[in-house]
């Protein structure tokens, strides 16, 4: 199980003046808190600092690693903010991860050379140039080819995180299914390859958000998904993930359970 | 039973297809005018859907159920419609920028919007600004909306208005924007319109904007 800690987002509002105002303080301490509940990268995100995206990427990597060596999950649509963020982590020795490539054609030729020069964990998201999937067998499509030209270019499966896509299920009641019968798909037809996937997308239009979100952790790790970028300081969610974890026979004699417990990381 | 324009917003509002479609029936079998069966039943009762879906009575869901039931009842109505009757509030230009797939959050709002009685012309996604230029010279719209999901998209945004102006037509033209990452000091930056963070607020928006 992988947990990437989304709090150092520059959409957020406790991040934005933040981020603007390079408050090296706040950024610090985010990350380290995250770590310390149990979250195994930290994910890094300023894309909304559209204008300078790439300077405030690369500042965002020192500062926090300054504070601490953990891994960071590079997170950007664009290949500069990545290049930069990569280049900029390479200091604390880890394996990082980026965040995301595609199938779309631009995208994936614009990215991969990232991938093999730092050889990062490499969220792929599946998408491609028809367009955002609608079904499970467009999903499917969009895997196969994909999973094909990264080990094609040399990425190994365990390195790939698939992201099966998560659309609302209150603008499409088969959205949550879909997400299952996918994951069951990789399961089956590439075990090496890992999945993750963010939790608020399939709340969106929803009143009581908290409540699917949690819903559909649990749903989608009895499926086999084995990543989720969420926030680690909510305690109910990590409630669920550690529950989940126990009662599906990935926590050796409940050590983590217990240990959380003890720690008083969940309710 | 009479026809009563009360019942048929109440059952849109609810997302009664099957009522929708048996109280039209009726009123049609009555010989009401079909234009007011649009401008007094589904019309009056999506705008109260709006305004519950703004302040956060109705979910995305709901407003979804009324304007299928909506849909259902206008398709037994518009082949009865004689041309012009119907007054057109304004055209209103759709679509994602170049290089952005994403079209949940533009598909609800073109949804709300012909909901209020505007004509909503979705140009789709992934579209080059030429593409706009183009829509724009052929539905002559009051407003065309963009939408952008993702950060390195969103400058696409910037790049369509400067073509809109290069072609001479952004005069008398009004934009508005959308999208996660888009904000209102984004807005103002590239010298768009509007802003509206959701889908209900764009309605608002657009009535802002085309009263103006």
């Amino acid at each position: 199980m992988l947990i990437v800690g989304e709090l150092i987002n520059s959409s957020r509002k406790a991040i934005k003046p933040a981020v603007q105002e390079k408050d090296a303080k706040l950024i610090q301490d985010l990350a380290l808190k995250q770590i310390e509940v149990g979250a195994d990268y930290v994910d890094v995100n300023c894309g909304t600092q559209v204008f300078n995206e790439v300077e405030t990427m690369q500042w965002l990597v020192e500062t926090i690693q300054q504070a601490c060596d953990a891994p960071l999950c590079i997170d950007s649509p664009s290949e500069k903010a990545l290049a930069a963020g990569l280049a900029a982590a390479k200091g604390n020795g880890k394996q990082q991860m980026i965040n995301s490539i595609t199938a779309e054609s631009e995208r994936y030729n614009n990215i991969i050379s990232l991938a093999q020069e730092y050889k990062p964990k490499l969220v792929a998201l599946c998408m491609d140039d028809a367009g955002m999937p609608e079904t499970t067998d467009d999903r499917i499509r969009v895997i196969d080819k994909l999973i094909n030209n990264l080990t094609k270019d040399g990425i190994k499966e365990e390195q790939i995180y698939l992201d099966p896509l998560v659309k609302p299920v209150s603008t499409g009641d088969e959205a949550g299914l879909e997400v299952m019968d996918t994951l069951r798909y990789i399961r089956r037809s590439y075990p090496g390859v890992h999945t993750i996937c963010g939790l608020s997308n399939i709340s969106f239009g929803l009143p009581n958000r908290k409540v699917l979100n949690r819903v559909f952790l649990i749903q989608t790790m009895t499926a086999g998904m084995d990543g989720y970028i969420l926030d680690p300081l909510d305690k109910e969610m990590m409630g669920a993930v550690y529950a989940s974890r126990a009662l599906l026979g990935q926590d050796e004699y409940c050590v983590n359970y217990l240990g959380a417990h003890r720690k008083g990381l969940y309710k | 039973m009479m026809f009563s324009f009360e019942e048929v917003q109440s059952a849109v509002m609810a997302g009664e297809m099957d009522k929708v479609v048996e109280l039209t029936r009726k009123a049609i079998e009555e010989k009401l005018q079909p234009v007011s069966i649009i401008n007094e039943g589904y019309i009056p009762a999506m705008n109260v859907v709006g305004k519950r879906f703004k302040n956060g009575e109705m979910f995305v869901p709901e407003v979804l159920m009324a304007a299928r039931s909506m849909n259902a009842g206008m398709e037994l109505v518009k082949p009865l419609l004689v041309e012009g009757e119907v007054q057109v509030k304004g055209t209103i230009l759709l679509g994602t920028v170049k290089g952005d797939l994403h079209d949940i959050g533009k598909n609800l709002v073109g949804m709300m919007i012909e909901s209020g009685g505007y004509v909503v012309i979705d140009l789709g996604t992934d579209l080059e600004p030429e593409k706009f230029v183009e829509a724009v010279k052929e539905y002559k719209p009051e407003i065309v909306g963009m939408s952008a999901l993702l950060t390195t998209t969103m400058l696409a945004m910037k790049e369509t208005i400067e073509v809109l102006k290069e072609e001479g037509l952004r005069d008398g033209l009004k934009i508005m924007i959308g999208g996660a990452p888009v904000s209102k000091e984004f807005a103002d930056e590239i010298d768009a319109d509007g802003y509206a963070p959701d889908a209900a607020s764009a309605t608002e928006l657009v009535e802002k904007l085309i009263n103006a």
